[in-house]
């Protein structure tokens, strides 16, 4: 018995559809996992020693609102492998992870009622976050044809020239897609033209395995509309010490830090000189992590397109988004709970991240070589099994289909 | 992919896990397999790839085993040089690794045998014998917690939720 109930924002956001899978993953045996967001290695040795030794020399205070100077200045550098210039004074505010730079740009910069466009799918939490701060979210279906990029086109089509606020996301959780300079100068093109500001989640810039991240709020006249969101999670695998940041012109981190400021104080302390070693010395770390990933990305691609579970070519993150074989007509959903019971395998269905991932799936190949071998080892024989059950007249036809 | 970088990939897929079959490996680079198999021969040929072997912690097991650190200090005269010093002393199958070092002494050997009195029978016999060798300190092992780059201590406990955003 309580006296609570949600306030109507809350109410209006459904739960999360991961929580269900991650549900049934718990209480199925032997399961491998490709299901989860965040890399198998753990933060390198010295940034992980260099929050012990901030802990012993009792470094356990409050750091300034918007992150330690040191810190600041040496995210001010690393970002400069992306053309991207930002003041350590009043361009830079360092959070508590991505999650609450994102968040905070949402409350920042979103007015009741605004709708804001994100392109799906995508990342779970702009959605919410934006519901939370009254605006509307407007999603912008991409899909296989386009390799997951966004359009101009799409923009268009969904009526995104009404929206506030873009939220853009590439490197892109769930696909893996990334956007090359002259995809995200069209959909500069439309911002500039449209006027709309852009929140750009680039949390894994440093995981891209043909070209070099581009970012957006590099491209000329974006870098006054964009704010760029960017952490320690994914490239140095430090998923819990929840660190992360936000750049962007003077005003916008003002408005920025003053959700921050009263929402958060300062980010975990230990967290910053953790991040501030990693930029510093874990250059090779982050290589190794990366190359890593790297083979596992092509290993899983091409296995994919042999068992006939198209598979595009995705270029960053640690994710591939194969289709859902023939013969589940599509079904996201059905295919990966058929997988979990009968082969052990988990997955995250694509229609979870957004309309435009319904009939794919998330694969997370954020786990050991020899595991994935196993875990695809186990969807060939699955997908081999339905086929065969599926009666078709010319069993395997299915598998060499092409679309 | 150039060749260079097939070779540095191929090296450390192997090196994380020596037991990937060709076509696996080729998966990795993004190249044919007979590219992969080929390349395989060649660091094999080539004497980059020297061998392939477990990495086995033998405390876990009920085999009588035991290893030794050796130094070893040598002394040379004009007809002899390191290398016909490490040539006769690499031929016994007790000594599984010998490198020659920069510091104090001349050699490092891993020296290996079924008990402590075996190593010293070993290095008092064969060893110290050589004539060039003018002095060993022996250094049994009693703990391993590293080798090769496997830690035999840690956990390799996945404490990650099994399904995350
Ligand atoms: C695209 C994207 N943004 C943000 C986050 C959260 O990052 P952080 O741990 O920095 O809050 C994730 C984590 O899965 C993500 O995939």
């Amino acid at each position: 018995m309580s006296e609570f109930e949600p306030s109507e924002r809350v109410a209006s956001v459904p739960p999360s559809g991961i929580r269900r899978f991650f549900e049934l993953a718990e209480e199925a045996d032997d399961v491998i996992s490709l299901g989860v967001g965040e890399p198998d290695f753990s933060a390198p040795w010295a940034a992980r020693e260099a929050a012990i030794d901030a802990l012993e020399r009792g470094r356990t205070s409050y750091t300034a609102n918007r992150g330690l100077h040191e810190l600041r200045e040496a995210i001010a550098d690393r970002v400069e492998a992306w053309g991207l210039e930002y003041d350590p004074d009043d361009e830079i505010v360092v959070t508590a992870g991505a999650s609450e730079a994102v968040d905070a740009s949402m409350r920042a910069f979103v007015d009741p009622g605004d709708p804001v466009a994100v392109h799906e799918p995508t990342y779970i939490s702009y959605r919410p976050t934006a519901m939370f701060a009254g605006g509307e979210p407007l999603a912008v279906p991409t899909s296989a044809d386009d390799e997951f990029v966004l359009t101009p086109e799409a923009l268009r089509d969904a009526g995104a020239d009404e929206a506030a606020v873009l939220v853009l996301c590439y490197p892109n959780n769930p696909t893996g897609a990334t956007a090359s300079r002259d995809q995200l100068a069209a959909i500069a093109a439309f911002c500039r033209e449209e006027d709309l500001l852009v929140v750009s989640d680039e949390i894994y810039a440093s995981l891209t395995y043909e070209d070099d991240h581009t970012s957006i709020a590099s491209l000329p006249g974006m870098r006054e509309r964009t704010v760029v969101v960017n952490g320690f999670s994914k490239a140095y695998a430090m998923t819990g010490l929840r660190l992360g940041y936000a750049l962007g012109p003077p005003d916008a981190m003002r408005a920025l830090n003053r959700v921050h400021q009263y929402g958060m104080l300062s980010a975990p302390t230990t967290a910053q000189y953790a991040a501030l070693e990693a930029l510093r010395s874990c250059a090779d770390d982050l290589a190794e992590m990366r190359d890593a990933f790297d083979r596992r990305r092509r290993f899983v691609v091409s296995r994919f397109n042999e068992i006939g579970m198209d598979c595009f070519e995705a270029t960053g993150a640690f994710y591939a988004f194969p289709e859902v074989p023939d013969g589940f007509d599509g079904d996201d959903e059905a295919f990966a709970e058929e997988l979990l019971e009968a082969a052990s395998v988990a997955l995250v269905p694509g229609s979870v991240f957004g309309e435009g991932g319904a009939g794919h799936l998330r694969v997370s190949y954020a786990t050991g070589m020899s595991e994935l071998k196993e875990a695809l080892a186990r969807i060939e024989r699955f997908v081999a099994t339905a086929v065969d059950d599926q009666s078709s007249p010319e069993p395997g036809s299915s598998m060499s289909r092409s679309r | 992919m150039d060749d260079a970088a097939v070779r540095r990939q191929l090296l450390a897929a192997l090196t994380e896990d020596a037991r990937q079959e060709p076509e696996d490996l080729a998966r990795q680079l993004g190249i044919g397999e007979d590219r992969a198999a080929a390349a395989l021969s060649a660091l094999e040929e080539d004497g980059v790839v020297r061998g392939y072997q477990a990495v086995v912690d033998w405390d876990e097991t009920d085999a009588p085993y035991v290893t030794a650190e050796v130094e070893l200090n040598v002394e040379l005269d004009r007809e002899t040089s390191y290398e016909d010093v490490a040539r006769r002393v690499v031929k016994f199958s007790e000594v599984e690794s010998l490198r020659l070092v920069s510091g104090d002494f001349d050699f490092a050997a891993t020296v290996s045998g079924e008990s402590m009195n075996d190593i010293s029978h070993f290095i008092a016999e064969r060893i110290a014998t050589i004539p060039e060798v003018t002095q060993t300190v022996t250094h049994f092992v009693m703990e391993t917690y590293k080798d090769r780059g496997v830690e035999f201590e840690g956990t390799d406990e996945d404490d990650r939720l099994s399904v995350s955003p």
